[in-house]
């Protein structure tokens, strides 16, 4: 990492990526950044607004503003709740899959299979299995006396979003966790062996420990993920019932393309993307100092 | 003792992920009149039936066509893209390097809802919409970010010298790059093709913001069968069974480096 | 504790049916000593490491008994042996101080605080640890991280016997020495059985009372460093200790002399004659061999190399090619006709690579 030369024609290897990273970002926050600042009375004649769409936003008391910080407050319970889940879940797994043979491969595709689901059909199963008159999950617990249904009670629709996120993402925190078991080298566990250590002490004092650098990444996509998410609970809440699954994501898709509603979807759009850059940087920084503050 | 818990949690855990698709392919060798009549656990009048109408009707393979052109597309851009960048973030130090890499990361966390609208708009005016380069170079959004740094970790697992002692047995840098270096990073570029490939294939808001008529992705063909009056449940599950086939099969070509592959980066 | 007792122990790894097995560690019989240290030396994929996991536990040997004094503990696991053992790469808790890290072992066997304590401050001090005692183990440099690696062996005083696998591969050059004889006091203040393994021979040679040296599988020899360097049991172990190793010439042998393409050589000792087709050689050491601007066997120089605190000189004979030491007067070129002169005793007879006694008269 020190001596790494110093080149400034690195520069020409990255223009590529630089333009289409460009072209896909820059123009188009441009043009959010742009409608974020004005109004408009009709076809393509925008004045100037200054800050006002962003002042009615970050004002609860308003409308946009209400609807708004309650979408965030909801992805944000969403995003914790999940993660408490997934996390123990995702690490419990990749500690019960096979050592060796045939069985290693596998259960690997196994687990990795509804990572490669397109969300649609994710959403699609779920809302076929959830449903109680065609669906197993709905109907079996309907039958043994509990009341369930997704489209119509809140409670049931929050389960649901949030079994079919722990179904859809729990096997990439398992497989992320087994890499890193993957590269602990044989002789830790033959020393834990020989100093007696239980199978928890393992666990909590090597496997988790070396575990930490791979969490902290599925940390970050996971939360980058699931704050973003917007297609599986579309196909099978739509947001509902009421706004009791109104996430981020789909709150910003109704007011822009629904409503096209330009000043108000693009500062929406603009906070949006802050808070999720905010949070993802604190958290990074805070792991990444830990580390290093523990290493002296 | 030890090894009786680890297979049932396994076990328990596999049976609970295949619960929900063995009910998709359940139901998609239903017909419509089955699925709605009662609950059954297997067909009692299997049909094809369903996947009948998928293969014989050009929308929706089609749509099929269109998803797997701008998957590919977009694979094959980023990595291409991707690999230059990722070398000289690897190998060189440059005016604003550490910035750059941390902006370009800072990609995979825009939500795609927030460009849906800005895209939209953008490639309506250079004339893209509604093709399948949009959705290809939409998704290189967050799927160049991905490649260059999956890559950027692969190179550097690669000592230096190898460059240097190329450069002195008179290799020049393409030729260098092409026949040493892209060999010894082969299984980089696989892991980075995959998560290329995966991002790609399952996105759906952007894919569908995009198109309209000539380049709808399966997934948003399906959401024509939502608004017609009457869900069709077999044929929708019909078509999600087949969305899953190709994941599976780039799953299983790649089973053997997903343990080391998912270790992305500078982990 | 007194001893470890291997009982013909022998190790193959499962082949196919009926094949005759191929050993990673052909049958060996010996009794180590309490208080000594042993190092199992040889070239790698030579059975050392399967040697040392036997006796660590983590591989059942196919055939034979690990004894402990008289108990057998050839299927019992690891944590019920009662061993120590330093790996390769430092195997320390991140997440712990280097005093927690050297608790950790007792604190998992239930012993009580205060013991905990005082054992913890014996070896602390016994290894130099006490000013890091209070820092997380994983800022520590490599020599320090296996320095605890080796006191959370030593802080059970129930410990049978402590194992060392090539503990000082990731140690920095100028560190292994220190970090050796630091070993090696260990070994005295404690009066521990040691194993050690390494495919070095100046660590196996300075570290053991007695050295194994290994080879496919087998060992050739057991024995002091003195015996090995005086009187190596096997070719190999001729050729693999000592630097340069052993000279070897094919011979043919009549009593007291054998003679290589016409050159004669005192063997000191009558010999037997070796049975017909079986391969003959002499073996001598560069460091008992002698070359002098005249007199004794006349050979032809062909170079010289300067060690700064003695010069080698490597020269032709008998069609084939030997090592031996210049003397500091005899000023030789490559090119040279140089005199030999060998210590008497020092020319060994190896027939079939195994060395023969002779008879002395």
């Amino acid at each position: 990492m020190m001596d790494k030369p110093w080149n400034n024609r690195a520069w020409l290897f990255v223009v590529p990526v630089l333009i289409i990273v460009l072209f896909s970002s820059l123009v188009p926050m441009m043009t959010v950044v742009n409608y974020s600042v004005q109004d408009t009375m009709g076809q393509n004649n925008f004045f100037w607004n200054g800050v006002a769409w962003f002042q009615g936003l970050l004002d609860p008391t308003t409308d946009i503003g209400g609807r708004f910080a309650s979408a965030l407050v909801r992805n944000l319970i969403f995003s914790i709740v999940i993660l408490c889940l997934e996390l123990p879940l995702g690490i419990a797994v990749a500690l019960c899959i096979p050592k060796q043979g045939w069985k290693v491969g596998a259960t690997l595709v196994l687990i990795a299979l509804p990572l490669l689901i397109p969300w649609t059909v994710v959403g699609t199963i779920w809302q076929i299995f959830a449903r109680q008159d065609i669906g197993l999950l709905g109907a079996a617990l309907n039958a043994i006396g509990i009341h369930y249904n997704d489209t119509q009670d809140p409670t049931s629709a929050w389960a649901t979003i949030v079994i079919m996120d722990v179904w859809h993402w729990t096997g990439m925190i398992a497989l992320l966790s087994y890499a890193g078991l993957k590269a602990i080298p044989d002789a830790f566990y033959q020393a834990a062996r020989i100093d007696g250590a239980s199978r928890w002490s393992v666990f909590r004092n090597i496997e988790l420990p070396k575990l930490q650098k791979v969490l902290v990444i599925a940390v970050l996509l996971r939360f980058m993920e699931s704050f973003m998410i917007y297609t599986e609970p579309s196909v099978v809440t739509g947001g509902g019932p009421g706004e009791a699954t109104s996430f981020l994501s789909l709150d910003l898709v109704k007011i822009a393309l629904g409503q096209v509603d330009l000043g108000n979807a693009a500062a929406m759009s603009i906070v949006y993307y802050l808070i999720t850059l905010t949070i993802c940087y604190v958290f990074f920084t805070i792991m990444t100092q830990l580390d290093q503050r523990k290493g002296v | 003792m030890r090894i009786q818990t680890r297979t049932i949690v396994i076990t328990a855990y596999l049976l609970l992920l295949f619960l929900p698709i063995y009910w998709l392919v359940n139901m998609s060798f239903k017909t419509n009149a089955e699925i709605t009549g009662h609950l059954s656990f297997w067909p009692h009048h299997p049909t094809l039936g369903n996947y009948g109408h998928i293969f014989s009707d050009p929308v929706w393979y089609n749509g099929f066509l269109h998803s797997l052109s701008y998957v590919f597309l977009n694979t094959i851009i980023s990595v291409a893209l991707a690999l230059p960048a990722a070398y000289a973030f690897s190998r060189y130090r440059f005016i604003g390097d550490k910035h750059l890499f941390f902006w370009l990361l800072s990609n995979l966390m825009a939500p795609p809802a927030v460009f849906a609208m800005p895209f939209f708009n953008l490639y309506y005016s250079v004339g893209l919409f509604d093709t399948v380069w949009a959705v290809a170079l939409a998704h290189c959004l967050f799927n160049v970010p991905l490649a260059v740094w999956i890559l950027e970790g692969f190179i550097s697992g690669v000592p230096r010298e190898i460059d240097e002692t190329a450069a002195l047995d008179g290799y020049s840098f393409p030729r260098f790059f092409v026949k040493i270096f892209l060999p010894l990073i082969a299984n980089g570029i696989g892991v980075a093709a995959f998560f290329c490939f995966m991002f790609s294939w399952v996105e759906q808001l952007l894919a569908t913001t995009l198109t309209t008529i000539h380049a709808k992705p399966i997934v948003a063909v399906m959401t024509q069968v939502y608004s017609a009056a009457g869900m069709d449940w077999g044929l929708l599950s019909a078509v999600g069974v087949l969305t899953m086939i190709p994941g599976a099969i780039v799953i299983w070509f790649v089973r053997n480096h997903i343990a080391k592959g998912f270790a992305l980066g500078r982990v | 504790m007194a001893s470890i007792t291997l009982d013909h122990i022998a190790h193959a790894y499962p082949g196919a049916p009926g094949a005759a097995p191929h050993y990673a560690l052909k049958p060996i019989n010996h009794v180590w000593q309490q208080g000594r240290a042993y190092a199992l030396l040889g070239p790698s994929g030579c059975g050392k490491t399967t040697l040392l996991n036997i006796i660590s536990g983590l591989v059942i040997p196919s055939e034979g008994r690990l004894l402990f004094d008289a108990t057998d503990v050839t299927r019992l696991s690891t944590e019920k042996r009662n061993i120590a053992q330093v790996f390769q790469f430092p195997v320390i808790y991140d997440t712990m101080t280097v005093a927690e890290n050297l608790a950790f072992p007792l604190k998992n066997r239930g012993v009580e605080k205060n013991a905990i304590k005082r054992r913890v401050d014996e070896i602390a001090d016994l290894l130099d640890l006490r000013p890091v005692l209070g820092r997380r183990a994983r800022g520590l440099t490599a020599d320090a991280k296996q320095k605890i690696s080796l006191g959370r062996g030593l802080v059970r005083s129930d410990v049978s016997a402590v194992l060392f696998d090539e503990p000082l591969t990731v140690i920095d050059p100028a560190l292994k020495w220190e970090l050796r004889s630091k070993l090696k006091a260990v070994h005295q203040a404690l009066d521990l059985l040691m194993i050690y393994v390494t495919h070095d021979q100046v660590e196996a040679l300075t570290f053991a009372d007695e050295v194994v040296v290994m080879k496919d599988g087998a060992v050739l020899q057991i024995g002091t460093p003195a015996e090995l360097f005086e009187r190596p049991a096997h070719s190999f172990v001729g050729y693999f200790i000592g630097s340069p190793g052993m000279n070897f010439l094919p011979a043919t042998v009549a009593g007291r002399e054998a003679r290589v393409q016409g050159t004669v050589f005192d063997l000191g000792a009558s010999y037997a004659a070796p049975a017909n087709g079986a391969k003959v050689e002499i073996g001598f050491r560069p460091d008992y061999a002698m070359l002098h601007a005249n007199g004794g066997i006349a050979v032809q120089m062909l170079k010289v190399e300067d060690l700064g605190r003695r010069r080698l000189g490597r020269f032709a004979i008998g069609g084939g090619e030997a090592i031996a030491t210049l003397a500091a007067d005899a000023d030789l070129q490559p090119g040279d006709t140089a005199g030999l002169t060998i210590e008497p005793g020092h020319v060994h007879l190896f027939v079939d690579d195994l060395r023969v006694e002779g008879a002395r008269a």
